[in-house]
């Protein structure tokens, strides 16, 4: 059958095409909205008129199937709207009261999961993982599965004193938003990159493959028309590995997740704040990372004994002091926890002042 | 029939009540070859504990320099229908809107063409279609942008621009992010499909300061709505908020950051001249307070994730430009900022990176930007500073 006539460089199609009616009507033009239960938002216009969201989880991954069910969700009540949110939610954008409560009842009954609304835990950003990623050094999608199955009443029901918004990104090119998360989950690698010599004469560029390093790690080996890397000074981020695929550094053994607390992107109250360092490694346990969900059970549950009403979880630790943390946490502190990158004397404590 | 693969460790995954990405691929595995070697493949990661992928190969669409990510098993024997497997950008819709018949149209073209996987989304904003093999990309490319669809970016190019759900539902928000983020992308179509940057560009737009695309994050120009004005109060709704049990002292007065609020009981008062407009009273009480006045963005530059030089979070290069249609006065400013880029920058070195490296001075100079005390934390601590001809004449 002969393929229609291509078209380039159009772009995307128009939002206007793809908004409902009343949310089309009232653009620009919203009064307040209310979170009605954790699922469940009403947005009212000044006009008076209203929309309805009901927030659905999903796991980001979704085959045809799925995506076709919740059409035919959206198109039984919704008139056909629905929309993602950043965070990999599907939500339904019902114009109709009447059709909320029957939509609720179908979601229920095809075991869907509403929740992620308000001051709780949301769905997690995360990356491609073994799934479809050249440089990861975890399943993302696993850990992901595992910890929300076990935070799952934080996503339909349970309050936190804030929004906690968790990340997992599987290697430290941080393609999830994890530098700025409250609690997020980074995959490292812990061994230099081993490298096929005979490979990296056709397939990388020297030059490159040395400005790729952060940390000054590589340099040439005209011996063998390759490259060498200095292993005092590897910090294994795997950068070399994506513009040198001759650079290996993908390793079963020693591969594993950092844990990192503290981030935000809003402006919220305080400034925005990078993640930083709280458990350097845990190993690699797949199918269900079980070591992985039980730290950021921890680091959550310190956090909602400590914090204030508001406080988002970088908040609360820079009022207790990173000291403290450690202390209510029990968390082990480290040579690792010390910056000795770029940015380290910016994170010296140059005071006198600090807990026992 | 697609072949079956025991898969005894991700099938731990489909149990537990959050849905599960296992019993996604399963689902498309049940008939389609490619998902079922990827279901394959995935299983013996999670056994071995390493991925499988390969990178690198230029696949794509004629005329395109991007949108296609070449994927390939480095286990092609064991696993051949996904020998290839390659991922396909389609540029999303601004604030992540479909219809039921548009995401069906997509489907059945999925179907016929690839795995039958996505993502929605990535994490830069593109609906993704996950895997499909090269001689398919043509056709993918030809059905899809026949019915009104695009690649989004790649590679040291622009990427697809993404924004908050703004003024569709939202009332805080200070800009048109839905069409700030539409004009922009269909204005730089080329620079989007041709790649022709140092690196990779991203632009993030946010309708306030609550930055719900987290664009002061992940994107090296973050346009963040903001105003200039006051915040109007309707004492009415106050006095509810307080009868419906807030502690406004406690929640509101005593968390503003720059201590500009006060509340006797009855009244809440505002110093609008020391409000910094972080958002947190107006998304706390937002049936009582509205931000009033000139509607504008601040334009923030250089954030990033950590490769090269660690992470950064995007700073304040304009504390107020208007955004209105057709956007004229920030994309001339854009396109200096390219060109600056361009002159300097380094093959894979980020905006952000080159003005750390040549200084905020030399970028501010070329864009022609005044230094403004809103830029900075704070001055420089150390005495050591550049003086030009210029500068010694004044």
């Amino acid at each position: 059958m002969a393929l229609p006539q291509r078209r380039t460089d159009i772009g995307p199609p128009h939002y206007k095409d793809f908004l409902p009616p009343v949310m089309l009507k009232n653009y620009g033009d919203w009064k307040h909205h209310e979170i009605l239960n954790p699922g469940l938002m009403v947005h009212v216009a000044n006009s008076g008129d209203k929309v309805w969201s009901i927030r659905v989880a999903t796991p980001r991954l979704l085959s045809t199937d799925t995506i076709r069910e919740f059409a035919d969700l959206a198109e039984k009540y919704c008139g056909g709207y629905l929309r993602w949110t950043t965070r990999n939610n599907v939500e339904f954008l019902v114009s109709e009261e009447k059709n909320i409560e029957p939509l609720w009842k179908e979601l229920v009954e095809k075991n869907h999961m509403m929740g992620g609304i308000g001051n709780r835990i949301s769905n997690i950003v995360h990356t491609q993982g073994w799934i479809h990623c050249h440089s990861a050094a975890t399943d993302a999608s696993g850990i992901v599965k595992a910890l929300m199955d076990d935070l799952a009443d934080y996503f339909t029901t349970r309050e936190t004193p804030n929004k906690v918004k968790l990340a997992v990104a599987c290697c430290t090119n941080m393609c999830g938003a994890v530098h700025c998360s409250d609690i997020a989950i980074v995959a490292i690698h812990r061994k230099i990159p081993k490298i096929d010599h005979d490979k990296v004469k056709n397939m990388c560029e020297v030059p490159s493959t040395i400005a790729s390093c952060p940390t000054g790690a590589i340099s040439p080996d005209p011996a063998r028309k390759s490259i060498k890397v200095n292993d005092e000074k590897c910090m294994y981020c795997g950068n070399c590995f994506t513009v040198c695929p001759p650079m290996d550094i993908a390793d079963p053994e020693f591969d594993g997740v950092a844990i990192v607390a503290g981030g935000k992107v809003s402006n919220l109250r305080s400034n925005p704040k990078f993640s930083k360092l709280v458990i350097p490694y845990i190993k690699n346990n797949p199918p269900r990372w079980p070591e992985v969900t039980e730290a950021v059970r921890l680091i959550l549950d310190a956090y909602i004994a400590g914090a204030k009403k508001h406080e988002r979880v970088g908040e609360w630790i820079e009022r207790i002091g990173w000291e403290k943390f450690f202390k209510v946490t029990d968390l082990p502190f480290t040579f690792q926890h010390i910056d000795d990158f770029t940015i380290a004397r910016e994170t010296f404590r140059t005071a006198a002042t600090f807990k026992w | 029939m697609p072949r079956k693969y025991e898969t005894p460790l991700l099938d731990e995954l489909e149990k537990g009540p959050f849905p599960s990405f296992v019993t996604e691929i399963k689902k498309a595995a049940a008939r389609n070859d490619m998902a079922a070697d990827e279901l394959g493949q995935l299983e013996k990661s999670y056994r071995e504990r390493r991925g499988y992928w390969k990178h690198g190969g230029i696949v794509g669409v004629r005329g395109y320099g991007g949108g296609v990510i070449g994927r390939y098993s480095s286990l092609p024997e064991e696993f051949p229908s996904v020998a290839n497997f390659h991922t396909i950008r389609i540029n999303s819709v601004s604030g992540f809107f479909y219809t039921s018949k548009i995401l069906k149209e997509m489907c059945d073209l999925w179907d016929k063409y690839g795995s039958g996987l996505t993502n929605m989304h990535g994490s830069t904003g593109d609906l993704i279609l996950l895997g499909t093999s090269t001689e398919n990309l043509e056709p993918i490319f030809a059905e899809f942008s026949s019915r009104g669809w695009d690649l989004g970016g790649s590679g040291s190019a622009l990427r697809t621009p993404s924004c908050c759900i703004g003024p569709a539902r939202c009332e805080w928000s200070n800009i048109d992010t839905l069409d700030i983020n539409y004009n922009l992308t269909q204005e730089w179509q080329d620079e989007m499909h041709r790649p022709a940057f140092p690196y990779k560009f991203k632009f993030k737009t946010a309708g306030c300061a609550v930055d719900c695309i987290a664009s002061i994050a992940r994107a090296d120009c973050s346009i963040i709505g903001t105003w200039k004005g006051t915040i109007a109060v309707n004492q009415d709704e106050v006095a509810t908020y307080a009868k419906n049990g807030m502690n406004i002292k406690e929640e509101i007065v005593d968390m503003c950051p720059s201590g500009c609020m006060s509340y006797d009981g009855k009244e809440l008062k505002i110093n609008d001249e020391d409000c910094i407009r972080c958002m947190h009273c107006i998304a706390k009480m937002t049936k009582a307070l509205k931000a009033t006045g000139e509607k504008g963005a601040t334009i923030l530059i250089g954030s990033k994730a950590p490769f090269v030089i660690g992470s950064t979070l995007s700073w304040v290069i304009i504390p107020f430009i208007k955004m209105e249609p057709p956007y004229d006065e920030f994309k001339d400013l854009i396109r200096k900022m390219w060109e600056f880029w361009d002159e300097h920058g380094k093959n894979r070195e980020r905006i952000g990176e080159l003005i750390i490296r040549k200084g905020m001075r030399e970028f501010l100079e070329f864009i022609g930007v005044e230094p403004q005390p809103q830029q900075i934390k704070e001055p420089r601590r150390d005495p050591f500073f550049f003086w030009t001809e210029a500068d010694l004449q004044k």
